[in-house]
């Protein structure tokens, strides 16, 4: 066992950990921040993506002990990094706005990376979009409406149905 | 109670047609959601499954005292501990009456069938304690040969039960002559051999995985009075049922919820061995347990769909007019038949015929038993086969003729005054407008334009050459009228149920039996009861997913929950207002006959006096003042059963550029106008339609499971198992011509699968396209960069790549990659 202290969604947490637990098994099971999920085994789906000290990370990818003395931001902080707790955050916003989401398993995910993305490049076009989002996999939305949400909320499109 | 306050009728905006966002969204964008997954249980202990490596072995034996040694470790059991204790996993729609079906336990005591069925399951505190352990399982097994290539395994050269003397399940015919819908396909065969146009092909749909991003999970709690079970299902109320009828336990003691569920596609329309395996071990031990698969476990195990080989006739006059289609189908089943089984490929035994005219018509299926992960329903089941096949034959009949292939298709399908029209297969179409849909695509799509430039792309000899494919499909949706059901041998019916409940404060309660997983039911069906009942959109809260809220359905699948569950909730909505009339009327002192219902306002004929209907569910609550004899609620019910099915339809176009250099294809355009009769919200469509396009255009041309000879996936984990990302695909242009359907009030028709459904032809129909004119007729699908190269530049459709799927290391060097088609494991294209 390992003591770790970090900062998750401004609160500060300190555990003993296994080594080998790994981020997202961390921030689900002792933590109980369930909307960070798992969706593979291989970080190919991205559904578990957080920010590390701002910066994207599938937490499936990253041991718990890498985490500590970080800041992590999960989809359940995100709209705190901007603003009060009970508002949205831009993109979270935007997703619901361009319908950029359906069973929603992959949506934490795919607007962590979006944040990251618009982050790095705030008016991308959407091949940028496109292959900023590479690394995150989407069953329901062919993307296509997802790539519209990241647009929207670059302030780039109109939302038309 | 404001009995006369004037409600301006013109403010009143009608919520159907509306794109609302979803109700849904806020608890998924903020990551407050309940996946199975998610629910921790106190003392609730963690399963993980010891899985056999091996297609076909005897167990022989099962070491678990290592295992069960093991730090906070609990129990570990065998098939052979269990029993009959365990269940078994039902198929529900035996297609023949003499259909040769395997028992199915969900973990087998003798003898595994496919690599990945479950041999033992570790019980320990934690999830990771209980992997650990589930390593130190030692299993034997003594090794049988394996039934894997679908085609061999039809002509029963290894068997892949034994004991059965055969791998070949049922033989499912439907013959236009015997039926007395049509002629003798054979006869019209013959007569276009010598006189007319016969085209022959053989197409494989390949075996594909439905690839759900919500791993399955399940958890039973075994305390309290009912055994509880969340799953992430597809299908609650048929997972209540099969528990009931298999395991002992009376289905009033049972309570199953689908909480938030990660999408399904027709891959969590199951009931599974591990929803069976975790209720057995729960009840054996009393404490709440839970299994989450792994996404290797889940692309192992999970059934898979498509994978058949599609042998067809189309015979045809001189001048294109289609005169017959015989249609001979092998099914690969997999291990065992499933829930619903070879019930998808006879789904498909209807669409063949499409939207054209056939006046013969012979179709079969022979379902095929063989060492791999048994196969059910993926998005469209049957339906984007059929369509595959004959929008396929379509184009190739245009090429033989030398005509456009919208001439063709336009010269043999309905036409919008033919409606309604019976069909060679026996259905009665009841509305669309083909010629319509068509024109607006075509003009969408600039198809004209596009033409001129494949022409002068091909008069250059340009390296890309441009292809341009059509598809226009029809299906039938809304599973599905209970009769129809019972006379296919379908194990129940097709109906859906619904409640609407008056709360006294004023907001509305909707239950279905409709059984959502990421579609936006709660969104849609709020839209319909707002209209309904004159209430606020925001004052409608729909429950589903549990069956003890909702304690009667059928759950979704099938595009059946608006034009089935909808219905439902039309008929149960409009007897609110029946049953709140009389009260109404003696609130306000009229006559029953004087009282009229508008906008959410009973009012009285001829006068500013009225009532809004909360206010009746508010009265009703108190009670306080009811007529004589009238019972103190307005609450009501109504169960559903169509009486047909209805048949969204569309023109869908796709652009695709293929380097002829390097086979390499990319998406140009892809336009694709759907009439799917009356639209309840236009962004949830458009939201379906875009997801359906990216599945069918997936397995066009890139998603395939592919086994090696020794039966074992070797796309086995999302490095493999090819699902496309943003940076593959593209944004699509999609619109609407709306003939709204007869067979439901809200005139609406399915639109879940009908993009799955269409676009992979248009997609294969577009790179051959590209090609055609170097001699290249078929490309097997996916068509990868190798298959379209070697289509090109050597015989056949590419055949398979499996080969390439596999490691490399002992083909040696550069020879590995000069395979020729047909010599890797397991046999590529017939062609």
């Amino acid at each position: 066992m390992t003591r770790i202290s970090l900062t998750v969604d401004g609160a500060s947490v300190s555990d003993d950990v296994e080594p080998r637990l790994l981020l997202v098994q961390y921030l689900r099971e002792r933590l109980g921040k369930t909307g960070t999920v798992i969706g593979c085994d291989t970080s190919n789906c991205g559904a578990c993506t957080v920010h590390l000290d701002g910066t994207s990370v599938k937490s499936c990818n990253v041991l718990a002990v890498q985490a500590d003395g970080a800041e992590v931001t999960t989809i359940e902080g995100l709209a705190r990094t901007v603003g009060g707790d009970d508002g949205l955050h831009p993109v979270q916003e935007a997703f619901r706005e361009c319908h950029g989401l359906q069973c929603g398993f992959c949506t934490p995910g795919m607007i962590m990376q979006s944040v990251d993305l618009l982050k790095n490049n705030p008016k991308p076009t959407e091949e940028e979009i496109r292959l900023g989002l590479e690394g995150n996999l989407c069953r329901c939305t062919g993307y296509h409406n997802i790539v519209k949400a990241v647009q929207h909320a670059s302030g780039q499109a109109e939302v038309t149905a | 109670m404001t009995a006369t306050q004037e409600r301006p009728s013109d403010a009143i905006e009608k919520e159907i047609g509306r794109d609302r966002r979803r109700k849904e969204d806020q608890r998924l964008i903020t990551g407050r959601t309940r996946w199975t997954d998610n629910i921790v249980l106190p003392g609730m202990l963690h399963l993980a499954m010891v899985r056999s490596p091996f297609a076909h072995a005897t167990i022989t034996s099962i070491e678990t005292a290592d295992a069960k040694a093991s730090t906070n470790v609990v129990d570990v059991l065998t098939g052979a501990d269990f029993g009959a204790e365990l269940g078994a996993i039902i198929n529900a729609w035996p297609i023949t009456p003499d259909q040769v079906t395997p028992a199915h336990s969900p973990m087998p005591a003798d003898r595994v069938a496919f690599a990945g069925e479950i041999v033992a399951v570790v019980i320990a505190r934690t999830a990771a304690e209980a992997r650990d352990a589930a390593e130190l399982v030692e299993v034997e097994y003594d090794e049988l040969p394996a039934a894997l290539d679908l085609k061999r395994s039809a002509a029963d050269e290894v068997l892949a039960h034994p004991d059965l003397g055969t791998n070949k399940s049922a033989l499912w015919v439907f013959d236009s002559a015997e039926a007395g819908t049509g002629g003798n396909v054979d006869e019209a065969i013959a007569k276009a051999r010598t006189d007319g146009i016969v085209i022959e092909r053989e197409y494989r749909q390949q075996r594909l995985i439905p690839a759900f991003m919500e791993p399955r999970s399940v958890v039973v709690d075994p305390t309290g009075e009912q055994y509880t079970m969340w799953s992430a299902t597809q299908i609650p109320h048929i997972v209540r049922f099969a528990l009931a009828a298999t395991t002992g336990v009376p289905e009033s003691k049972i309570r199953v919820i689908a909480p938030d569920v990660g999408g399904g596609f027709g891959g969590k329309l199951q009931v599974t061995p591990e929803e069976w395996i975790a209720w057995a071990v729960g009840r054996r031990l009393g404490k709440p347990v839970k299994y989450t698969e792994t996404r290797s476990e889940s692309l192992m195990s999970a059934h898979h769909g498509r994978d058949q080989w599609q042998k067809l006739t189309l015979a045809a006059e001189k001048d294109g007019t289609v005169t017959g289609l015989k249609v001979e189908l092998l099914a690969d089943l997999g291990a065992y038949v499933a829930i619903v089984g070879g019930g998808v490929p006879v789904l498909g035994a209807f669409m063949f015929n499409s939207i054209y005219k056939f006046p013969a018509y012979h179709f079969a299926v022979q379902t095929v038993l063989t060492n791999k992960a048994w196969t059910d329903a993926y998005r469209g089941a049957g339906r984007p086969e059929a369509t595959y096949a004959i929008e396929r034959l379509m184009s190739e009949l245009a090429a033989e003729l030398g005509v456009d292939p919208l001439e063709v298709r336009e010269k043999n399908w309905i036409k919008h005054e033919e409606f309604p029209f019976t069909t060679v297969a026996g259905l009665e179409y009841d509305s669309g407008n083909y010629e319509a849909a068509t024109a607006k695509a075509k003009e969408m799509f600039g198809y004209d334009e596009l033409r001129a430039e494949q022409m002068a792309r091909r008069a250059s000899g340009d390296t890309v050459q441009l292809g341009i494919g059509i598809s226009t499909f029809t299906e039938m949706c809304g599973l599905a009228p209970s009769r129809v059901l019972g006379q296919l041998d379908y194990g129940a019916g097709g109906w859906e149920h619904a409640e609407v409940r008056m709360l006294a404060t004023g907001t509305v309660e909707v239950i279905t039996g409709a059984s959502a997983h990421g579609q936006g039911h709660e969104t849609a069906f709020s839209q319909i009861v707002a209209d309904r009942l004159g209430v606020p959109f925001e004052s409608v809260e729909v429950l589903h997913g549990d069956t003890q809220v909702s304690h009667k359905g059928l759950d979704t699948y099938g595009s059946r929950s608006l034009v089935v569950g909808g219905e439902a909730l039309v008929k149960a909505a409009d007897k609110v207002v029946e049953k709140a009339k009389p009260i109404a009327a003696h609130l306000l002192e009229a006559s029953v006959d004087d009282i009229e219902f508008s906008q959410g306002r009973f009012s009285v004929r001829g006068t500013d006096q009225g009532l809004a209907i909360t206010d009746i569910a508010g009265a009703v609550f108190a009670a306080h003042n009811l007529p004589d004899g009238v019972e103190p609620s307005i609450d009501s019910e109504a169960t559903y059963d169509p009486v047909n099915f209805n048949y969204p339809h569309g023109t869908h176009l796709c652009a695709m550029e293929v380097d002829t250099e390097t086979g390499a294809v990319k998406m140009r355009k892809y336009v694709c106008v759907d009439d799917i009769g009356n639209i309840v919200n236009p962004l949830i469509v458009s939201g379906q339609v875009h997801g359906g396009l990216v599945q069918g255009i997936a397995q066009a041309l890139w998603e395939e499971a592919v086994y090696d000879d020794s039966g074992t996936l070797v796309s086995g984990s999302f490095v493999d198992y090819l699902l496309p990302t943003a940076a593959d695909t593209i944004s699509f242009d999609i619109g609407h011509t709306t003939t709204p359907s007869l067979t439901n009030t809200l005139g609406t028709k399915g639109v879940g699968e009908a993009g799955t459904i269409a676009s992979t032809p248009a997609v294969v129909n577009a790179v051959v396209d590209a090609v055609r004119h170097l001699g290249v007729d078929d490309i097997q699908m996916p068509c990868t960069p190798e298959r379209v190269w070697k289509a090109i530049n050597g015989p056949g459709s590419g055949g398979s790549t499996e080969g390439a799927a596999m490691p490399h290391f002992e083909s040696g060097g550069a020879a590995g990659n000069q395979e020729q088609p047909g010599t890797a494991s397991t046999d590529g294209a017939g062609s």
